[in-house]
């Protein structure tokens, strides 16, 4: 049943779901109803880490090392704990700056510069070169194991056939074709492939579950669970080694070495930034995939050691290759269906890993390699041309077809010499070689396209010569001798032990020596001279990427442009209909009348350039831009000015919203305040002329009875002498308003004149009973005292208080029956301080009139003959003069039962006589 | 016929000289100490004028105005306002509830002779 | 919103303690051929390890102090 027919059908039908799934995601995201805009599906497509070198790879080094496999999912754990900040502030820089690869990220960082995005370029798919050459080689190798069926022959040197009956060739151009309908059906500003992130989780999904079925077939099918094969491996002499996992001395300089690399590979592999950078739908994605995709690394490996072991015991001295166990095993025990899954669950792997490897290979090469060479040479041409979107997409498929290609050389010449990990190790040393450049990028200001250039090439040719140049050389395409003896031997120079440095493995041979030179010269080269002012204006870009709630690129552009000119030019790369519409959207977000002005802004100007980095990547989209907008360029310290502008800008606009929130409340507080004004506004009237009033009635008085005087000299002498009498008291009760009336507003104005003094109340009472003793003998009324001796002493001002009692008496005594009445003056103590109560037996205040005597102007009287000869000020001062000193003046009374005035003041305290007796 | 004059005010000693000045005037003369008993001398002694303060308690001089104007059978009574507060807006509301005259105080009284008997037609 | 600062901080004192768990001496201690249960100790130790790491990220990511 296994054969040939069906294995092709089964491989079309599943890369046809693949499609199909791939097609639908697209469908759904020029819908607008992303599919993968979820947590889950972020992180399973971060698992395309995994490829055939974890399907099968894992299993031939677990049986070589024991657990020495497992730093490759450590490192990406311990990293992913860290993407809360690395990978958030990639996410950010590159949606600010339309980055769509890790070449156009560096260049973008370094100043947009060519050189420096060619340089990653090139390293980049020199250094990818040999882990697509893995994938070739694992799948070709599954191929035909599977074809032998149910034999287990290991596949043969492929080398020796020619390359047109060679399955691996066929392999890599069905991928080639498979790649170019997936990545390339169009041109997008963002490069972001929905479809194709759709299609990785899927076989993400797959590649695990085929891994745990095989994984669970060997430990619980074919043995007895893990314990079980443990102990059969632990009798083996030549296996129980195996178990005590890490070989001693330099084995944990590997061990780390091995971590660190996988952990910078998680970050800067070309599809690693794909998939989790540029693809990222939504940054908050980024937390579910902290956790979950290093879940996923977990479950992918726990089965590694039980295939591995199972593999060595079942196949004990057969010459079965350890890299093939996971497909070999369920074929031994000819499970057909579990073979076929498997087979499947490589061919995921491998798959996806080589489909977004070059898609993002493929970006880099035409935006950061084949774009600027082109714009150089042929730029002319490339100006009269008037849609070059399908330019670019021949140069996308162009370099998918040249990468397999050379993925299938490297197959050839050096992929029979080594195990599946040990190829896809030498491609993980060279993307790590991006993690000074980038790191430093992200987080020092300093460094700059010269330390980048240098360093970038300093550990690029270091780990040529020692990892990939051996690589050849033990595939005999060198002469061995390269190895042994160092070029022209030079023994110093032997490429894995440089400088004679022994004891390590070539990994962290490579790895020491490449970083040493890689951060030395980027360092070194960076401190060299200071930034100019493009790289400065990009370093701020970046480092400070979490801090700019809106990017500040248009900003640090001046110069002038013509909408027109910037449609055409978007238009030539993206194609007119999507450049019009892009357009047509940007003037709508912006809102107003941008779309019909000529002129284009700065921040048009930034909008097509990010249109057109996203299309041909930021150092070529910089220079179209120049082609047609007439840039002014700005020195280093005016870039410095607009960024210290924009960081001060930041914080104006924080304090400006706090002082917009100050200022609301304070214009609540004003309309109170203006509310309070009117109100005193109309009570000033009001004041005034009650003032006016009171004024003008005596005068009346005193006019008229002048006049009367005046016009009849024969008056007869008793009219004539009551009117002078009645003239003088009119005008005492003149004087007596005007007094009060400034008395009154002194007080209210705080001018008033105060003398604080310890006074005795009693002393201060008997004095005010003595000045008005006339006026109850002339009423015939009488005045008891209540005064006990010796109570403490209040703080208070003399006159003032005599004035008080002496208000308070005389209104007692106005009011007084004639004859019959009598008041009554005590003073009693309070918990705080003295009370004193003037209590008489004359009308009452109604409640309705309590409130009112004490305000201004205001009298209770009843008729012409009860009218009161006061002047309605003699309570409103008599109150504030107690408030003053820190006491309360108030009234009881039932009207018809008399009436009790009280005031309370508190006693004299040491502390608060400063405070109430200012001088 | 000796006219007859209300004088209604609250002031005693305003009273005193407006009494005085219309009895020698040759007025014959009544007194009011508050609004109401204005109004209720005004309706039983049938005064030919009234000299009315507007400040005066229980019922100010616009109400007792406004209440005389509108009793028909007190048409032909002339009322003079007297009030201590010179606003126009008193002098017009004044004026407008009936009144035939307005005088701030204090006022001279030759004018305030002068006044009364034009009002009166003398 | 919840403190995501704290939560930074919390997943850099994972990582910290990760570097620790995974890297000599502290894997040296379980690497002595002795077992759990017939598994290999330093096998079960890297995967209790490991799951603990995933399990404690996961506890800061997804309950995040208030």
């Amino acid at each position: 049943m296994l054969n040939a027919p069906t294995i092709f059908i089964a491989s079309l039908l599943y890369l046809g779901l693949l499609f199909a799934v791939a097609w639908w995601g697209d469908k759904r995201a020029d819908q607008g109803r992303s599919i993968i805009a979820n947590p889950t599906i972020y992180a399973l497509s971060m698992a395309v880490y995994c490829t055939t070198w974890t399907f099968y790879g894992s299993v031939g080094r677990a049986a070589v090392s024991g657990i020495g496999f497992l730093p490759i999912y450590l490192g990406p754990t311990l990293i992913m704990a860290l993407g809360w900040f690395l990978l958030l502030k990639m996410i950010r820089t590159a949606k600010a700056n339309r980055i769509t690869s890790i070449a156009d990220f560096i260049s973008s960082r370094y100043g947009k510069s060519h050189l420096l995005g060619g340089l990653v370029t090139v390293i980049a798919v020199v250094g990818i070169i040999p882990y697509i050459a893995l994938q070739l080689k694992a799948v070709s190798g599954s191929v035909i194991l599977l074809l032998n069926y149910p034999q287990i022959v290991m596949p043969g040197r492929s080398t020796a056939l020619p390359v047109f009956a060679d399955m691996s060739f066929y392999i890599a151009m069905i991928l080639a074709a498979f790649t170019i309908v997936f990545g390339t059906r169009h041109l997008d500003a963002t490069e972001r492939h929905e479809g194709m992130v759709a299609a990785i989780a899927l076989e993400s999904s797959v590649k695990l579950v085929a891994f745990l079925a095989v994984g669970l077939y060997v430990t619980y099918g074919v043995y007895d669970g893990f314990a079980d094969i443990f102990q059969r491996v632990a009798v083996e002499e030549s296996l129980r080694k195996l178990t005590v996992a890490i070989p001693s001395g330099h084995g944990y300089t590997g061990w780390f070495s091995l971590t660190l690399l996988a952990g910078l590979a998680i970050l800067f592999l070309p599809r690693q930034f794909q998939v989790a950078v540029v693809e990222n739908v939504n940054e908050s994605h980024l937390k579910r995939a902290a956790w979950l995709f290093p879940l996923y690394l977990l479950l992918i490996n726990i089965f590694v050691l039980p295939i591995a072991f199972g593999g060595l015991l079942h196949f004990s001295g057969e010459a079965v290759d350890a890299d093939t166990f996971v497909l070999t095993l369920p074929m031994a025990h000819r499970q057909e269906g579990l073979t076929l899954l498997v087979f499947i669950g490589g061919l995921s792997a491998a798959t996806g890993m080589v489909i977004v490897e070059t898609i993002a290979l493929s970006t880099m090469v035409c935006n950061d390699l084949v774009m600027p060479i082109l714009l150089r040479w042929r730029g002319a041409e490339l100006a009269e041309s008037k849609d070059l979107s399908q330019l670019l997409l021949g140069i996308r498929r162009g370099a998918i077809v040249v990468i397999l290609l050379l993925g299938y050389l490297y197959f050839r010449l050096a992929g029979e010499a080594y195990a599946l990990v040990a190829i896809g190790l030498i491609s993980f040393a060279a993307v790590a070689q991006f993690a000074p450049a980038m790191i430093g990028g992200m987080y020092w200001r300093g460094g700059t396209r010269g330390g980048a250039l240098a360093g970038l090439s300093a550990g690029f040719l270091v780990w040529a010569y020692t990892l990939l140049l051996p690589s050849f050389a033990k595939s005999g395409w060198l002469a061995a001798d390269f190895l042994t003896q160092g070029p022209f031997g030079l023994n110093l120079l032997r490429p894995q032990q440089l400088f004679g440095l022994t004891g390590l493995d070539e990994i962290p041979h490579c790895l020491f020596w490449s970083f040493f030179a890689n951060i030395g010269a980027y360092v070194a080269f960076s401190v060299m001279r200071p930034p100019s002012a493009v790289e400065a204006s990009q370093a701020t870009l970046f480092v400070d990427a979490l801090k700019h709630t809106r990017p500040v690129g248009a900003a640090l552009w001046r110069g002038r442009a013509e909408v027109a000119d910037l449609l055409q030019l978007v238009g030539r790369f993206l194609g007119p209909e999507r450049a019009k519409s892009a357009f047509t959207a940007y003037a709508r977000r912006k809102g107003g009348d941008a779309e019909d002005s000529p002129e284009a802004d700065a921040e048009l100007v930034h909008f097509a350039e990010s249109l057109l980095a996203g299309a041909i990547g930021s150092a070529s989209a910089r220079v179209m831009v120049a082609s047609v907008a007439k840039e002014e360029p700005l020195s280093l310290s005016e870039v410095m000015n607009i960024l210290d502008e924009a960081s001060q800008l930041r914080s104006y606009s924080r304090q400006l919203e706090r002082k917009s929130r100050e200022l609301e409340a304070a214009t609540s507080d004003l309309k109170g305040a203006n509310e309070r004004l009117k109100e005193l506004d109309r009570v000033k009237d009001d004041i005034m002329s009650s003032v006016t009033h009171e004024l003008r009635t005596p005068l009346t008085s005193i006019r008229a009875f002048s006049e009367l005087l005046r016009d009849d000299p024969k008056m007869h002498l008793p009219d004539r002498e009551k009117f002078l009498s009645l003239i003088v008291s009119e005008t005492e009760r003149l004087a007596r308003l005007v007094n009060q009336t400034l008395d009154l507003a002194k007080i209210e104005s705080g001018n008033a004149d105060w003398r604080g003094t310890q006074l005795d109340l009693k002393e201060v009472i008997e004095q005010s009973v003595a000045a008005t003793s006339q006026l109850f003998s002339a009423k015939g009324g009488r005045i008891e005292l209540d005064l006990p001796e010796g109570l403490p002493l209040i703080l208070a001002d003399r006159d003032r208080l005599i004035q008080v009692m002496l208000n308070l008496l005389s209104n007692a005594v106005k009011f007084l029956p004639a004859e019959s009445g009598w008041v009554k003056v005590s003073l009693r103590t309070r918990t705080e301080g003295l009370e004193v109560s003037v209590i008489d037996n004359g009308p009452g205040i109604g409640v309705d009139d309590q409130q009112i005597i004490f305000e201004k102007f205001r009298q209770v009287g009843d008729s012409m003959t009860d009218k009161p000869a006061g002047t309605g000020l003699g309570l409103p001062i008599s109150r504030r003069i107690v408030e003053h000193f820190g006491g309360r003046l108030w009234v009881e009374s039932v009207l018809g039962e008399g009436a009790v005035f009280r005031f309370f003041l508190p006693f004299a305290r040491p502390d608060n006589s400063m405070e109430n007796a200012p001088l | 016929m000796t006219k007859k004059v209300l004088i209604a005010d609250d002031e005693q000693n305003i009273v005193i000289s407006l009494d005085f000045l219309l009895r020698r005037e040759g007025f014959d003369v009544l007194v009011a100490a508050d609004g109401e008993e204005a109004l209720a001398k005004a309706r039983s002694e049938r005064p030919d004028l009234v000299l009315l303060d507007v400040m005066m308690p229980k019922m100010n001089g616009f109400d007792v105005c406004q209440a005389l104007r509108a009793d028909p059978e007190l048409a032909s009574m002339r009322v003079l306002m007297l009030t201590a507060k010179g606003r126009d807006t008193e002098v017009t509301k004044g004026l407008g509830l009936g009144a035939d005259a307005y005088m701030t105080k204090p006022f001279s009284t030759k004018e305030l002779v002068a006044q009364v008997r034009s009002l009166l037609g003398m | 919103m919840p403190d995501r600062k704290l939560i930074g901080e919390r997943l850099i004192a994972t990582f910290l303690g990760g570097c620790l768990l995974f890297n000599y001496p502290v894997l040296s201690l379980f690497d002595r051929g002795a077992d759990l249960f017939g598994i290999p100790l330093i096998y079960a130790y890297i995967f209790a390890a490991w799951a603990g790491l995933i399990a404690i990220m996961a506890f800061f990511i997804e309950h995040p102090i208030e």
